[in-house]
């Protein structure tokens, strides 16, 4: 099979009882390209993104997901051990607690190190450049690289699980409200980093949030979500200022510009 | 005493064929551990019921019975486990690792190299080496179907960066035929290149954890490290103070009640055979 995309989902559906949670989501990512999914708490964003990564099987549809060598996957229908293999190496996911995604019992440079480990690394000094070189990256002093996790703050947490999703430079990270947590002010500086990191690896990302200005900042595309369909998408500008769609409407008069 | 209550080594056919079972099934898929039911022994599951039960399927009449516990031969556990099976089996028990066809084992491997027509037999606490950076058993048959085995690097690593070295020193991490990660049992690491091609059957019993795992003769054993940490088998930097050994895993024991301390062989049978030969051959 051809594409050109990183992602294709085709007309995918999931419903949990009698509540369809997605219900025909048609959604292309292509590599480098940034793709925001906005709506309310209970409008289908997280469920879509938990069966674009394979975490859950969809009703019908498909995901086929296309690696570096052109290899396309069907990550509906994908083995245990190949869906395991493509999130160490060729995508990532950003939980927006970062408790979910870091080993609260290891050090900082072991949970950025840990990728590199799982994909054959076994040069100790190497791995702990590379982990010290992330820090920075993140900007994290390097001289905490022997610090757990519970030392830092929310923001520098979420910077680890950055730095420890990243390292092994994916084609696709999926994020889930990555700042939610966070006070607004440190909010503002991990999406800074975010977006600085995503353009200098070329990587492509599907973000979900309630926010617009997430959105606004972060994403090349926007898909807006009401009930599990999407109700509008295109161009993240044309979207916010112009919006078509009742429901877009409302939620940009709804945010407070600053 | 009344041994004919007893079928042969205790444990009746039928549970013995079963146990076999899961041995035959270990020795074919190298390292992995194989669930079996364990049995009511009629001692604690600390005493070693695993390797007991191990034993007690493969004993056959003419087996010569070799028990060490922390490489002696006449630990509490070591004589009692002994005189368990003289009674129910009879057979002829030795010191002698030379002699022995069967050695059932806790913390150590012989210093003297085996040979093809024996078995080493190991009591096992805990068979499951990820177990203490996963504690759900689901998912570290996860690990192990799934080989996602960078996570016992990066214990390693964690041992690195906290000591300046790999700091674990018993139970040594070790991947077996190129394919499962296992757990050597504690024994030193120093004990760990023994594992590696050893001509002998090494079967692994754990009763309590319910587990049996198996390395064939001849298998790669090899200890997880760093290209730039390699695997060392370290011992205490001295010489046994009995025989003049300096090639074997020493113990320091205490001589007085001054507090005086000693390093001696943990092998007590060789360090015994080395004796003999200084008094017949000065
Ligand atoms: N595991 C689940 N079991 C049952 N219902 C679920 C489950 N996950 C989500 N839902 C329901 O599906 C709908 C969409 O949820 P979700 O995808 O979490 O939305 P969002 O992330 O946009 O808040 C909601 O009505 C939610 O209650
Ligand atoms: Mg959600
Ligand atoms: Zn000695």
């Amino acid at each position: 099979m051809n594409m050109n995309e990183i992602i294709k989902i085709t007309d995918l559906t999931k419903s949990f009882g009698n509540i369809i949670a997605c219900s025909s989501i048609t959604l292309e990512v292509y590599p480098g390209e940034i793709v925001g999914i906005v709506g309310e708490s209970g409008s289908g964003k997280t469920t879509l993104l938990k069966c674009a990564s394979g975490l859950y099987k969809p009703d019908s549809g498909e995901v086929f997901f296309r690696s570096d060598d052109n290899y396309v996957q069907n990550i509906c229908n994908i083995s245990e051990p190949d869906l395991r293999q493509l999130m160490r190496t060729d995508w990532s996911f950003i939980h927006q607690n970062p408790r979910d995604g870091l080993r609260m019992n290891i050090s900082a440079g072991g949970n950025i190190g840990e990728k590199l480990m799982a994909i054959g690394n076994r040069h100790y000094g190497n791995i702990r450049e590379a982990a010290a070189a992330w820090l920075e990256k993140v900007e994290i002093d390097s001289s905490r690289i022997d610090e757990l996790p519970s030392n830092f703050s929310g923001g520098m947490q979420q910077r680890l699980q950055i730095a420890r999703c990243l390292i092994t430079e994916p084609k696709l990270i999926y994020m889930d409200e990555p700042t939610g947590g966070l006070d607004v002010s440190v909010q503002a500086k991990i999406l800074d980093l975010i977006k600085k990191l995503v353009e200098e690896l070329n990587i492509a990302a599907v973000i979900v949030t309630h926010d617009l200005g997430v959105v606004r900042l972060l994403a090349d595309r926007v898909l807006v979500m009401k009930d599990g369909h999407i109700v509008e998408q295109g161009i993240t500008d044309q979207v916010l200022d112009d919006p078509h769609h009742a429901y877009t409407q409302l939620l940009v008069s709804s945010i407070i510009q600053v | 005493m009344d041994e004919l209550k007893y079928n042969f080594a205790y444990l009746d056919e039928q549970t013995k064929k079963t146990i076999r079972r899961a041995i035959l099934k270990g020795l074919s898929i190298p390292g992995y551990q194989v669930p079996f039911s364990s049995r009511e022994m009629p001692m604690p599951y600390g005493w070693g019921t695993g390797g007991i039960q191990v034993t007690s399927s493969c004993i056959k009449q003419d087996d010569t019975l070799k028990v060490i516990d922390q490489g002696s031969d006449d630990t509490t556990n070591a004589v009692s486990i002994r005189n368990f099976f003289k009674r129910v089996t009879n057979v002829q028990t030795t010191e002698d690792t030379n002699k022995a066809t069967i050695i059932q084992t806790r913390h150590r491997i012989p210093e003297i190299p085996l040979v093809e027509k024996q078995i080493l037999i190991y009591q096992v606490p805990t068979p499951e080496p990820f177990r203490f950076l996963e504690p759900s058993e689901f998912e570290t048959r996860k690990i192990h179907a799934l080989k996602e085995y960078g996570i016992m690097h990066l214990k390693l690593y964690e041992d690195i960066s906290k000591n300046g070295h790999i700091s674990t020193s018993y139970n040594y991490p070790v991947l077996v035929d190129d394919n499962y990660i296992s757990a050597p049992s504690p024994i030193p690491k120093f004990d760990n290149p023994k594992m590696n091609n050893n001509p002998a059957i090494q079967l692994f019993g754990a009763g309590r954890e319910q587990r049996i795992y198996a390395i064939p003769p001849y298998t790669k054993v090899i200890s997880l490290d760093f290209e730039d940490y390699p695997f060392e088998a370290t011992k205490a930097n001295a010489v046994c103070q009995l025989c003049g050994a300096t090639d074997s895993y020493l113990d320091e024991i205490i001589i007085d009640n001054a507090g005086g301390r000693m390093f001696v062989c943990s092998d007590t049978n060789y360090c015994q055979n080395n004796l003999l030969k200084k008094i017949y051959n000065p």
